[in-house]
């Protein structure tokens, strides 16, 4: 360990290119062993472009990489692996049926054919032992939960001898205290010498865990090796954005209406067939947002189909305005006036291969104009999708392309377009937000509360606090299929303790 | 920090051919040319091929054009094989589309003909049926008997999740023996395996038939079931495109999940659009038994159910370009009769299957040739 003399990884003048985009425009990063390095930058500003450049993924367009000195030719992810540098990607590289010791050992050398697994068990547990990285080595990994998984990403990478670990967007799956965990375990690997760059866009995180960031934004460095003392999450936040960053977006104050949405004691199944919901009731009012907090696999997912008739309850009661949603009816549920802002956009919330006009009339195919008998007028669904494309600014060159083509940004943007378009009673957002850039995530925000201040109900769930808590009248949490607390002030500490199971009643928040 | 040991030296290739895909719309002329590019690849192939076994592939390939198209009686006949293809590719369009693998339109196609044939065997109606009713009433059994054949895949798909690939397979061999059945035991003449020759009500009108009026129709076999065909292909593309039961079909088929989000019954469009297409496929065997065979016999189809499924695709599941498409293979069948041995035009079709869904990926990435810079 050569220390702050010799930079663990030099990058010098990277270029990347895709069709029609600089993903990454002659780009420096000259990280130090033994430090985190914090890479923050926007969706799409070329970060994880850039790290699967140092992983072998990419081969660059133009640059140079040095690894400690020695100029590196990386062809492929085992050239960077031999090299010591390691990858662990934000959708993990598993394969569920095996233990973790054989996900661990997948790929390598040695053992060579018999497996001796017992030996290897121990190996893997010793390893976890010393960075903190606690996980059965015998545990299937369908058994393990997704910071388990996790840690077995990062046990795999340091047993094939990394140096310099890349993690990208590590916190993105992750529960507060289990977040607290990781960065306990990437700083006993720094004291080892080993050096981390920590991809994020989160700036809390970044002030809380890095030594130095750099940050990119549209492919360039905006600022390179900035001490973390030296500088603020404002300054962070103009670097990352170009302009400044309003933290806060404007909520006007209003008194909620009548009650929207009544959940009564709802019971209902995930996908495996297993209870997911057990006994869940909760209130949403016109003109009010209600926040639900939670960990991702509590059964929020399901709440939302349930409300939304997607998913049959087996047992409870759904109301809107008093009146009952029939069980798993999905077109009940939209002609009584909910919309929904699915968690998944391109899986659930549109239709990859059709145009823009067909995406933005899913809802509204079967009312007049656009409606004509059993036809459907073209004229009148262009024109529809026309003025939403224009409203909404969604950015594409036509109603015509593919919504495939579309950047996240706009994908939501078209999303929600068409879901307030139906103006309505109750409207139920899942993780609205997530993977967007700061601007888009901006416009999201805002015309949620358009809608809570036009008076809808809003459901919103999520698992960025920072959202709920700028947006949420109320914001619940729930755990294990059921409401575990609820509180009008902002408490991350108390939100914290019950996202994980510690039951915390109402009365003790609000009675602060 | 770890180093590098001795590396490996590696053969290096100056150029590097790398697939991007493509983040822009393919501009609209794009589409249509690379599949004639596509067709003109799979005739070169098929040139090669023809070389190897010692032919001449421009003779061939003058000789299969002037059998399809050299005279207006050759076409008409090539129009009379393609008339059962664009029904059937049809049918095979519209299921597709929504992504229901009916590969059963052979067995459609079978028991639309034994619907059509009952009307006249079994006797439904009297021989002396005025000739409109009797081909109105043949039309009306053999569609819903297809639909009924497309019914039973249908239901099993949508309320029990039963493979439609394999039930609609399976149909297929039942359609057969039944027709069998019918062919050997009931309505066989004098023990041969076909039925006595339809009374000439039970005929779909030729062009032949107006000789009299229109000297130049003389001995041309083009019949009214091509008139179905072109009005089910206007119709459908009507449908898929224009209607609000063909946005879903179209949503379903593009992503069932969001399908449902949109409120839309997946299992009630499962279901009639299998109807639809055994209906289509039904129709087919209606106006192929009733136009061309005239009587109900066992070898009524040389895999017109199978060729729909080909032109399906190849007409990227446009109905308007399965009209064109078909012709394209009512050519190839035709001359499949002049050209010995006449596996050739099999394996020309065959050919030009593979080299147009291959060309897909020419629309979906571009591919680009670059000069590696030495590192």
């Amino acid at each position: 360990m050569q220390g702050e003399l010799c930079p663990a990884i030099e990058m010098r003048g990277i270029v990347k290119r895709f069709p029609g985009v600089v993903a990454v425009d002659y780009v420096d990063l000259t990280v130090h062993a033994g430090e985190i390095h914090a890479l923050l930058g926007e969706n799409g500003a070329g970060k994880s472009t850039l790290m699967n450049v140092l992983a072998g993924l990419y081969r660059p367009d133009a640059g140079q990489i040095t690894v400690c000195g020695h100029r590196a030719d990386l062809r492929s992810p085992r050239d960077a692996i031999d090299l010591g540098i390691g990858m662990v990607h934000q959708h993990f590289m598993l394969v569920q049926s095996q233990t973790v010791t054989e996900n661990i050992l997948l790929g390598l050398d040695e053992p060579r054919f018999f497996l001796r697994l017992a030996a290897y068990h121990q190996r893997v547990a010793r390893l976890g032992e010393r960075f903190g990285l606690h996980v059965d080595p015998r545990a299937r990994i369908w058994q393990l939960c997704v910071g388990e998984q996790q840690r077995v990403e990062i046990l795999k990478m340091l047993y094939r001898g990394t140096d310099v670990l890349i993690m990208d967007e590590p916190t993105a799956v992750l529960a507060p205290p289990e977040i607290e965990e990781l960065f306990r375990t990437l700083r006993s690997m720094t004291r080892e010498g080993k050096s981390v760059i920590f991809i994020s866009h989160k700036l809390r995180e970044v002030m809380q865990v890095a030594d130095r960031v750099t940050v990119l934004r549209k492919g360039r460095v905006t600022a390179a090796g900035l001490d973390k003392d030296a500088t603020s999450a404002e300054e962070l936040a103009r670097l990352m954005v170009g302009r400044s960053v309003l933290f806060r977006v404007e909520k006007a104050a209003q008194k909620p209406g009548q009650v929207v949405l009544a959940v009564d004691d709802i019971h209902a199944d995930n996908d495996k067939g297993l209870p997911a919901l057990r006994g869940l009731s909760l209130q949403v009012r016109a003109g009010e947002v209600l926040g639900l907090a939670g960990i991702a696999g509590n059964g929020q997912r399901e709440l939302a189909e349930v409300i939304t008739g997607l998913r049959p309850a087996t047992s409870g009661r759904i109301m809107i305005q008093g009146q009952k949603i029939e069980n798993g009816r999905t077109l009940t549920a939209i002609q009584r006036g909910v919309s929904h802002v699915p968690e998944d956009r391109t899986e659930v919330g549109s239709a990859p291969n059709l145009s823009l006009t067909d995406n933005l009339i899913m809802k509204h195919y079967r009312r007049e104009p656009i409606a004509q008998g059993w036809a459907i007028s073209q004229a009148a669904a262009n024109a529809w999708a026309g003025d939403l494309k224009q409203a909404y600014d969604i950015v594409a060159p036509s109603i015509d392309v593919p919504a495939r083509l579309l950047s996240g940004g706009n994908l939501q943007r078209l999303i929600l377009a068409r879901e307030i378009a139906t103006q309505p009673r109750l409207l139920v957002a899942v993780q609205p937000t997530r993977g967007l850039d700061v601007g888009a995530i901006e416009d999201v925000q805002r015309l949620l509360l358009a809608q809570r201040e036009s008076g809808a109900a809003i459901l919103l769930i999520s698992e960025e606090l920072d959202e709920l808590f700028a947006l949420s009248d109320r914001v619940a949490v729930i755990y294990e299929g059921q409401i575990a607390g609820e509180m009008q002030t902002e408490d991350r500490e108390a939100v914290g303790l019950m996202m994980t199971g510690e039951r915390r009643q109402k009365r003790r928040s609000e009675g602060q | 920090m770890s180093t590098a040991t001795v590396r490996k030296r590696r053969i290096r290739i100056p150029y590097r051919i790398a697939m991007e895909p493509r983040l822009e719309p393919v501009p609209a002329w794009m589409p249509p040319l690379v599949s004639l590019a596509a067709v003109a690849a799979a005739l070169a192939v098929g040139a090669v091929i023809l070389v190897l076994v010692g032919g001449n592939p421009f003779s061939t390939y003058a000789h299969i054009a002037r059998a399809s198209f050299g005279s207006l009686g050759v076409f008409s006949d090539t129009l009379v094989k393609a008339t059962p293809i664009i029904l059937v590719g049809l049918a095979c369009s519209l299921a597709f589309r929504m992504r229901l693998w009916n590969i059963g339109a052979e067995g459609q196609f079978m028991i639309g003909a034994f619907g059509a044939s009952t009307v006249v065997l079994a006797p439904l109606l009297p021989e002396s049926t005025p000739r409109p009713l009797m081909l109105l009433a043949m039309i009306v059994a053999g569609t819903a008997a297809g639909a009924l054949w497309g019914l039973i895949p249908g239901v099993l798909k949508a309320k029990l999740n039963v493979n439609e690939i394999i039930t609609t397979l399976m149909l297929n061999y039942i359609a057969i023996s039944w027709n069998y059945f019918f062919i050997f035991a009931v309505w066989s003449e004098g023990g041969f395996e076909m039925s006595r020759v339809f009374p000439r009500n039970a005929w779909l009108p030729r062009l032949a038939d107006y000789a009299q009026q229109v000297p130049l129709f003389r001995g041309l076999t083009t019949h009214l079931g091509l008139v179905f065909g072109i009005l089910a292909a206007v119709l459908v593309w009507f449908v898929i495109y224009r209607s609000r039961w063909g946005y879903e079909i179209r949503l379903i088929g593009d992503n069932p999940r969001a399908a449902q989000y949109a409120g839309i019954p997946i299992v009630r469009n499962t279901i009639l659009v299998m109807m639809f297409s055994g209906g289509l496929a039904g129709l087919a065997g209606v106006s192929e038994i009733s136009g061309v065979v005239h009587r109900f016999q066992g070898t009524i189809s040389p895999g017109y159910g199978f060729t729909g499924i080909i032109v399906a695709w190849l007409a990227k599941l446009n109905p308007l370009a399965v009209v064109v498409v078909s012709l394209l293979f009512g050519s190839l069948i035709l001359a499949g009769r002049e050209i010995q041995p006449s596996g050739i035009p099999k394996l020309i079709q065959g050919i030009i299957l593979f080299a147009v869904i291959a060309s897909d990926v020419l629309l979906r990435y571009r591919i680009r040739l670059s000069h590696v810079q030495e590192a």
